[in-house]
């Protein structure tokens, strides 16, 4: 038995990794809050489950997201994975059914080969051999297109991927090496008996015609072995532990737990999860529009990950949501950055390499030191109304949506108040953006009691920075409605008479509206109303950010002009006669950055209301037309 | 001196145009001058009176009618230069209703359009009413009745400076240099026709430069009591009296301050002129980060461009005021001469 | 020590009438500047004050401020910084386009910063 020493590292590795991700899984569950770990037990064992183990076929396997989006880095991935898995499985049963008895430990079945050289002349262990060889061959081929992608990003359509450190680099190597490793070992082992089928067999064949190979077999065994239980044993400091971690958030996600405003089990599950794609790069627009590299989540993640100080990172980002669409593993991007800029300032002690198996996972957050106070702001005398509205800062910069809101109000016999029309106080919302919840927290009071004393039962605002706020964090007994739905709502109630204007127009989602709240039926139904809705080449839950975001606190009033140059030249492309928009600083931003006409949606309205002279087609109810987004 | 007749196409029949032919046609040379509107002069056309005497620019409008009155120059109207490009010795002109002409050199003149100030729509011009730019208020003059949209006599006018100048968000970090005293003159001519109302200069920083520019301030203060505000608007609005609110900030107080208005006048500034830019573009001549034509030298080539027999005058180039305009189309007509008798 | 160098001649020079450039430090300046270059931008027009949300309530002036944190004179500001509500309007109306709302951020943390001897 001496000859199989070489099991050794590939045991060693194995049964490393499995104590250490139940140790680790361990931890993480009792880390959870109370609530999230009843979430997860009653997760296990109920329809949460079933789903669960769907998502982990279709992502964690065959990486259907990612073959969506990239077929061949689909492929790539689906590959590695799926065809890792079946090896596995079968190789498991082909070591159960031919060897020499049932319940093997797992190295008879990993290297089946070796320890059965003869098998597979015939029958049934030959269609089995064969079945091993494709599968090996297929995992190969997914290698083959990784190595490309590694050093030619550009062909697999990759524009950017992300830089590695060096314990990836090494289990990198591990890993690219268990294929080619396990290949020649079980070619040298059929070419030293004359087995093994089309892949193994034939070059096994042709390897005998000039090598030793009964005594090169071994080496490689030996390499193989080494391969695996290195790539195990760095698994937890590599990149590749997204691997099996994704398969815990998966459960957990499935399990109803969510990010929240804290660092917690979930944060860490979330970023050990990361699989450094780079699919976040390549859609962010601050990397195609405006050459900023460094900044993306995949970066984010990683620095997170390991205990690099990200302050720059994290406040450089538009926050739009883009890359939480369209991230294959499902991490809660925003939630994540948000966290991290609610932190106050840390010290970041150099990581070790030992510190990557680190268990203490869950860090206490470290609180912002306050910087504002708003302790002038006065209390006023309220003003009853039946619906109030708040036009919101920047809304007073762009005067032409008040003056559309006001017709379309007047129009429709809304009796509201024009609560900041002498400039009212912030919503809170940019604070918040900026990590200082505390300081919003007096925003948020200061106008919630306003709004609670006017006894509204609508708030109404033009600003879908403001409507995401006044939804999310004021606890009112008001109904807080984005103008949009507002309009939609007085057209279905038919309050509203409108005309229809002979006007091709094209409507941007603002994130906030968007991706932030979900409002994206209700003024695609209010632009179809009245003009020729077209569709924009990239809306809905992708719709794009007009670069203005006040979620990035640092970025340069140069480099937001070219991401909405970019923004405009896409939204504009069909040539409409109006660029729609639903936010004063999208339309703003945009603004400068087309020849085109961009309008609100509510001077759109305005503009169909019957003038002096009437008009021809006044409709004053409206049936409903569903627009879906093509997100 | 050359006495051998040269064609030269003079593109733009505004204050630099016209000037470029008449020196041209006063040499001897044949000129074509196209003007893409009905009539020659530019914006002048709509000036009523001129910085820093207040002279009616009727003067010199009829100096420049006189200057091309000239059998050398042919005026064609109602077209525009879209392509100039160098064919042999020659240059070959395209013009916008498809025919083209051959010139032994051509002088550019497409001048200068007022910026559209809704593109600053805080100012809400287009928005409200009372919200009019300075070429409105020239029109006013020349109607001989500043009243506010609904017929009434202000009683105080508002005056903002670098409308659409120097400004990063509207893409425009240059100075027009000419909405400064413009707004002097203004604000005085206001204060002559309606001695009852107040007027309120709301300027960056005052930019005097012409001779006699600054007497102008000191006279708006001395004699006319005009206002001066240091700080820039950031917004209009109406109250519910219908009256214009601007909000600025008295930078030399140190406070914000808020006031009433019965009429904003914002004083537009300098951009390159879209039919210059049409021109530029499909000529490939070079332009500059502010988008007017690039010179070949700032100081002692600023007529010239990289075409040769290709010349430059006027605002295409730059902001400049009529003076200057004059005398950089002489420079351009000294040029294109000096280019025609020694190629 | 407040300023009375002057007093053998009847009069005092009062301290806080004078920017006295060389006795003060432009630490906070520094930190600013470095963090957020357009910091330099500013030509003093006053937009950002004219819209500012907080300077409608109390004595909020981003243009004086940056002046003042130029000339390293940072004891006004201690408590008006702290009245900004990082809304934005500014950076849609400054003509220069000076990051107005990282500025904020970063004068009022180098204020802390520089009451705990940090800069």
């Amino acid at each position: 038995m001496s000859s199989d020493l070489f099991v050794i590292p590939f045991n060693i590795g194995l049964y490393f990794i499995l104590v250490y991700s139940v140790v680790r899984s361990t931890i993480w569950f009792r880390q959870l809050s109370r609530s999230d770990k009843l979430r997860l037990q009653r997760g296990f064992f109920g329809m949460p489950f079933m789903q669960s183990l769907k998502e982990i076929f279709m992502e964690s396997l065959l990486h259907r997201k990612i073959f969506m989006r990239n077929p061949v880095l689909g492929y790539m991935h689906m590959s590695l994975a799926f065809g890792w898995f079946l090896l596995i499985v079968f190789g498991t049963i082909e070591a159960d059914f031919f060897g020499e008895k049932h319940l093997n430990p797992p190295s008879h079945a990993i290297f089946f080969r070796y320890f059965n050289p003869d098998h597979g002349a015939a029958g049934l262990p030959k269609v089995f051999g064969f079945w091993m060889d494709l599968l090996l061959a297929f995992i190969l081929s997914g290698l083959l297109l990784a190595m490309i992608k590694r050093f030619i990003p550009g062909l697999m359509g990759m524009k950017k991927t992300t830089k590695h450190t060096w314990t990836d680099r090494i289990a990198l190597l591990s890993l690219w090496m268990i294929f080619p490793a396990r290949l020649l070992a079980e070619s040298l082992t059929s070419g030293a008996h004359g087995s093994g089928s089309f892949l193994t067999g034939n070059l096994g064949a042709q390897l005998a015609s000039f090598l030793p190979v009964a005594e090169l077999a071994p080496w490689f065994w030996w390499l193989y072995s080494l391969s695996l239980g290195t790539f195990f044993i760095l698994l937890p400091v590599s990149r590749y532990f997204h691997i099996p971690v994704e398969l815990l958030l998966i459960f957990m996600r499935n399990s109803g737990i969510r990010t929240g405003d804290k660092p917690s089990s979930l944060t860490e599950v979330q970023t050990h999860a990361c699989s450094s794609c780079g699919v976040c790069i390549s859609i962010c627009q601050m990397s195609y529009a405006a050459g900023i590299n460094d900044i993306q989540s995949a970066y984010f993640v990683k620095g997170l990950r390991n205990g690099k100080d990200i302050a720059a990172i994290t406040a450089n980002c538009l926050m739009c949501g883009r890359c939480e669409e369209v991230c294959p593993v499902g991490i809660e991007l925003g939630p994540m950055r948000m966290i991290e800029r609610r932190q106050g300032e840390r010290e970041f002690k150099p990581m070790r390499f030992i510190d990557g198996y680190g268990l203490n996972g869950k860090k206490a957050p470290v609180e912002k030191d306050p910087t504002q106070s708003y302790g002038y702001l006065v209390r006023n005398e309220p003003v009853k109304a039946d619906v109030i509205f708040f036009a919101g800062c920047m809304t007073h910069l762009t005067p032409s949506v008040i003056i559309a809101m006001k017709k379309i109000m007047d129009s429709a016999g809304v009796r509201y108040h024009f609560m900041d029309e002498n400039g009212g106080v912030c919503c809170g919302r940019p604070l918040m953006l900026a990590g200082r919840d505390r300081e919003a927290r007096e925003l948020i009071n200061y106008n919630s009691d306003i709004i609670w004393r006017s006894g509204a039962g609508i708030l109404v605002t033009s600003c879908p920075i403001c409507y995401k706020i006044f939804n999310e964090s004021y606890y009112l007994d008001t109904r807080v409605m984005h103008h949009s739905e507002f309009i939609n709502h007085l057209i279905e109630e038919g309050s509203l008479r409108l005309g229809y204007l002979h006007r091709k127009v094209v409507y941007h989602d603002p994130c906030e509206l968007g991706r932030g709240s979900g409002i994206y039926d209700e003024p695609r139904e209010v632009i179809s109303y009245v003009a020729d809705l077209q569709p924009a080449t990239q809306e809905g839950s992708m719709s794009l950010c007009c670069g203005g975001s006040l979620g990035n606190l640092t970025l340069s009033s140069g480099k937001r002009a070219l991401i909405a140059a970019d923004a405009a030249k896409i939204l504009t492309s069909s040539a409409p006669d109006e660029l729609i928009t639903a936010c004063p600083l999208c339309k703003k931003t945009l603004g400068q950055a087309t020849e085109t006409k961009v309008a609100d949606i509510a001077e759109l309205v305005a503009a169909a209301l019957p003038g002096p002279k009437g008009r021809a087609r006044v409709r004053t109810k409206k049936t409903l037309v569903r627009v879906h987004d093509n997100g | 001196m050359s006495t051998v007749t040269k064609h030269v196409v003079v593109a733009g029949g505004g204050v630099a145009g016209m000037e470029a032919a008449g020196a041209l046609a006063e040499l001897g040379h044949r000129v074509t001058l196209i003007e893409k509107e009905q009539k020659p002069g530019g914006h002048l056309k709509q000036w009523h009176a001129l910085f820093p005497d207040r002279r009616p620019a009727d003067d010199v409008r009829k100096y420049l009618s006189r200057r091309i009155d000239n059998r050398n120059i042919k005026l064609f109207t109602g077209i525009s230069v879209e392509k100039v490009r160098k064919q042999g010795h020659d240059l070959h002109i395209e013009l916008s209703d498809g025919s083209a002409l051959t010139a032994d050199a051509a002088i550019i003149a497409t001048g200068f359009d007022l910026f559209d100030a809704r593109r600053k729509e805080e100012y809400g011009y287009g928005i409200y009413d009372n919200v009019i730019t300075s070429a409105g208020l020239e029109d006013m003059f020349n109607a001989g009745r500043i009243t506010t949209a609904d017929g009434r006599t202000p009683s105080r006018i508002g005056l903002v400076h670098c409308v659409g100048s120097r400004d990063e968000k509207v893409d425009n970090n240059h100075c027009s240099k000419v909405c400064c005293v413009t707004a002097v003159k203004q604000a005085i001519e206001v204060r002559q026709k309606l001695p009852s109302c107040e007027v309120f200069c709301f300027y960056m920083d005052m930019r005097m430069y012409g001779p006699y520019y600054e007497e102008l301030y000191r006279e708006s203060q001395e004699v006319h009591n005009v206002n001066y505000i240091r700080g820039k608007v950031s917004e209009a609005s109406v109250n519910i009296n219908n009256r214009l609110v601007v909000k600025v900030e008295d930078t030399l107080a140190g406070r914000p301050l808020r006031m009433e208005l019965d009429m904003l006048v914002l004083m537009v500034g300098m951009e390159m002129s879209q039919a210059g830019t049409r021109l530029a573009e499909a000529s490939a001549l070079g332009r500059g980060i502010n988008r007017f034509l690039e010179t070949g030298d700032h100081h002692y080539g600023n007529n010239l461009g990289h075409v040769k027999g290709l010349f430059y005058a006027g605002t295409c180039t730059a902001p400049m005021n009529i003076t200057d305009t004059i005398s950089h189309a002489r420079a351009a007509v000294t040029e294109t001469v000096r280019y025609l008798t020694t190629r | 020590m407040n300023g009375s160098a002057g007093n053998k001649f009847g009069f005092t020079v009062n301290r806080s009438r004078l920017i006295d450039y060389d006795a003060s430090d432009r630490l906070v300046r520094d930190y600013v500047t470095l963090r957020e270059p357009s910091f330099r931008l500013c030509f003093a027009c006053g937009g950002c004050t004219a819209t500012c949300t907080a300077g409608q309530h109390a004595p909020f002036n981003l243009r004086r401020m940056n002046t003042f944190i130029r000339r390293g004179e940072i004891e006004p500001l201690r408590e008006e910084v702290t009245r900004c509500m990082l809304c934005g309007k500014c950076l849609l109306v400054c003509p220069r386009g000076v990051n107005t709302r990282n500025v904020v951020s970063l004068a009022a943390e180098a204020i802390k910063k520089l009451d705990r001897n940090e800069l």
